[in-house]
C-alpha cells in the first residue's frame, strides 16, 4: 500500500474524530439540559393544579394557568400579525424583487431585524407603545412579538418561493396567466408546506422570548383575557420566579421551562412533518 | 430560402433578430411554419433553437434583458407588436417544456387552470373539456380514476403528457415542443412522438430537440441552426438524406456537434 494512500486514510480517519467530538460536546451539554429540566420539572408538570391554578403568592400552591392562557393570546396575536404582512413583503422579495434599490435594501434591513437582539425590540415597543399608553399591555407585547416574527417569516417565504423552479412560472405565463395569478395559484401553492414550515419555526422562537415581553406586557399575577392590561407570559414568570427564594415558585419555573420546552419540540416535530410532505412530493 | 417548400404557412419570420443583454443570439433568421405540421429545429447546444421558440409566445418577456427586433406574422399579425395582447397571443400558442411542469394541484386542476383564464365554463362543461384533452393527450385511460390527485403524483412521462393535454385544453392553433421528451425514458418518448403524429391533424407544431432521430421520425420539416444563425431548412426527408449544406451533413452524420 503507497503511502499517499496511507496519509489520505489517516487525515480522513482524524477528520472523522475531531468532527465526531465537536458533535459529542455539542449533545452532551444539550442533554444535561433537557435532563436537568426533566429532573426539576417533571412533577411539576404532572401536578394538575398547574393548568387550573393561577400564580401563586409565595408560599401557597398554585398554577401557571395565567401564565400559559398569556403566552398562547400573545403568541397567537403576534403570528397573526407577522404571517401576513412577512408572506406578503416574502412574495415581493422573491417574485417582484428582480430589479431596482427597493428589494435589495429590504432584503438588508430585514436580515438586521432578523439577527437584532431581541431586547432591543422590547424597548423599542416600550419607547413608542407603552410610554405612550401609559401601561404595559397584551398588545404591547403581541408588537413585540409580531416584530420578531415578520423578518423569519419574510426571509422563509423568500428562500422557499425561490426554490420553485422557474420552468413553473414559465409553464403558467406560457398559458397566457397574469402574473398575480401565477403567484397566487401556482408558486405560493407550490411554496406552502416549507412556508407553514417557516411560520412555525417562527412560533417556536417567540414562545420562548423573554427579553421582549419584560418591557411590554410585563406580567399579571392573576387571570386577565384583557389584551389592554399587563398580561402574565411564561417566559417572565419563569424569570421571576426562578430567582426567587422560594421554593414552590422555583418549581413552578422549572415546570414552566419544561412546557415551553415541549412546545417548542413539538413545533419543530410538526415543521419538520410538513416540510418532509412538501419534498416527497417534488 | 423557404419561399418554395411552404405552400400554407402559419408562422413567418422575418429579419428576426435576437438579443440576451449585448450577446446576438439570433441573426437575421428568416423563416416559414407550416400549418398542420410538424416542424423540427435541430442543431448543437447553444445555437438559438429554444431561443427561436420561445420568440413565438414572447416567453422571453419575463426577463427584463431579453428582446427581439424583426417580424413573426402569425395569421398575418406582428406578434412582435406591442399592442399585441399577450394573454390572448399565449392562448392561440402553447407551450410545452423539457421537463413536466405539473401545477400543484389536482390532474383535474392542472387542465382546467388554462382554461378557466380565458372561458367561463360550467361544471359539467368543464369537465367534459378535462376529458377531451386527457383523451387527446392519450392520457384518459392511466387518470380519469384519480383526477383528484395531486399532478405531482405522476410518473415523469404521465407529467409531460399532463402539461400537452394543459396545453391543448386552451384549444390553441400552434403548439410549441421545447424538448418534450429529453427527460423521459424511450417507452414514454414513444408515446410522446405518437402523441406528435396525432396532434399534428389539429395543430400547428413546432419542436426543438437534441435528438436528430426523434426529428427525423416526428417532423415533416427540419430547421438546422448553427451559432445563431438559419443554416438549412427543408423537407425533413431532404434535409436528412441530401442536405444542400456542408454543415448540415456534417452534424447529421455526426462528423460535428
Amino acid at each position: 500500500m503507497d503511502t499517499r494512500y496511507l496519509r489520505r486514510r489517516i487525515i480522513n480517519g482524524f477528520n472523522l474524530t475531531i468532527s465526531l467530538l465537536a458533535m459529542l460536546f455539542g449533545l452532551f451539554w444539550l442533554s444535561w439540559i433537557l435532563w436537568t429540566l426533566l429532573e426539576h420539572g417533571i412533577q411539576g408538570l404532572l401536578n394538575s393544579t398547574l393548568f387550573t391554578q393561577m400564580t401563586p403568592p409565595p408560599g401557597s400552591n398554585g398554577g401557571l394557568l395565567n401564565a400559559i392562557a398569556g403566552s398562547f393570546f400573545m403568541t397567537m396575536v403576534a403570528t397573526m400579525i407577522g404571517t401576513p404582512v412577512g408572506i406578503l413583503a416574502g412574495t415581493y422579495l422573491a417574485e417582484f424583487g428582480q430589479k431596482g434599490w427597493l428589494a435589495p435594501t429590504t432584503r438588508f434591513i430585514n436580515d438586521i431585524l432578523l439577527s437584532a437582539p431581541s431586547i432591543v425590540i422590547g424597548l423599542f415597543v416600550y419607547e413608542i407603545y407603552v410610554i405612550n399608553v401609559g401601561h404595559f399591555s397584551g398588545w404591547a407585547g403581541s408588537f413585540a412579538l409580531a416584530l420578531i416574527v415578520i423578518p423569519v417569516v419574510v426571509r422563509t417565504t423568500e428562500n422557499m418561493l425561490r426554490l420553485v423552479p422557474n420552468t413553473l412560472r414559465e409553464a403558467a405565463a406560457a398559458l397566457g396567466a397574469p402574473q398575480w395569478k401565477i403567484i397566487m395559484l401556482v408558486t405560493l401553492r407550490a411554496s406552502r408546506a416549507g412556508i407553514l414550515t417557516g411560520l412555525l419555526l417562527a412560533v417556536a422562537r417567540i414562545s420562548g422570548e423573554t427579553a421582549p415581553l419584560l418591557f411590554t406586557a410585563l406580567n399579571n399575577q392573576f387571570w386577565s383575557a384583557n389584551m389592554n392590561q399587563p398580561m402574565a407570559n411564561l417566559p417572565v414568570v419563569i424569570f421571576q420566579f426562578a430567582m426567587s427564594p422560594y421554593d414552590d415558585w422555583r418549581n413552578l419555573a422549572w415546570a414552566g421551562a419544561l412546557l415551553i420546552t415541549f412546545g417548542v419540540l413539538t413545533l419543530n416535530i410538526l415543521a419538520r412533518v410538513f416540510f418532509r410532505q412538501k419534498t416527497a412530493l417534488h | 430560402m423557404s419561399d418554395s417548400i411552404i405552400t400554407n404557412p402559419k408562422i413567418l419570420i422575418k429579419d428576426l433578430n435576437f438579443y440576451y443583454g449585448k450577446f446576438h443570439a439570433l441573426k437575421q433568421v428568416n423563416l416559414d411554419i407550416p400549418e398542420k405540421k410538424v416542424t423540427a429545429f435541430i442543431g448543437p447546444s447553444g445555437c438559438g433553437k429554444s431561443t427561436l421558440l420561445r420568440t413565438f409566445n414572447r416567453m422571453y418577456e419575463l426577463y427584463p434583458k431579453q428582446k427581439a427586433q424583426g417580424d413573426i406574422i402569425l395569421d398575418g399579425k406582428n406578434i412582435l407588436d406591442p399592442r399585441q395582447d399577450l394573454n390572448k397571443l399565449r392562448a392561440k400558442v402553447g407551450m410545452v417544456f423539457q421537463k413536466p411542469t405539473p401545477f400543484p394541484m389536482s390532474i383535474f386542476d392542472n387542465i382546467a387552470f388554462g382554461v378557466k383564464l380565458y372561458e367561463n365554463l360550467s361544471r359539467r362543461d368543464m369537465a367534459e373539456r378535462v376529458e377531451w384533452a386527457l383523451r387527446k393527450a392519450a392520457l384518459w385511460d392511466e387518470v380519469k380514476d384519480k383526477l383528484k390527485q395531486s399532478g405531482n403524483s405522476l410518473s415523469g412521462g404521465q407529467q409531460q403528457r399532463l402539461c400537452i393535454a394543459r396545453a391543448i385544453a386552451v384549444k390553441p392553433e400552434v403548439v410549441l415542443l421545447d424538448e418534450p421528451a429529453s427527460a423521459l425514458d424511450p417507452i414514454s418518448t414513444a408515446h410522446i412522438e405518437e402523441l406528435i403524429h396525432e396532434l399534428k391533424e389539429d395543430y400547428t407544431i413546432v419542436i426543438v430537440t437534441h435528438n436528430m432521430q426523434q426529428a427525423a421520425r416526428v417532423s415533416d420539416y427540419t430547421a438546422y441552426m448553427y451559432l445563431g444563425e438559419l443554416i438549412e431548412f427543408g423537407n425533413t426527408d431532404t434535409i436528412f438524406t441530401t442536405p444542400k449544406k456542408k454543415a448540415t451533413e456534417d452534424y447529421i452524420t455526426g462528423k460535428f456537434g
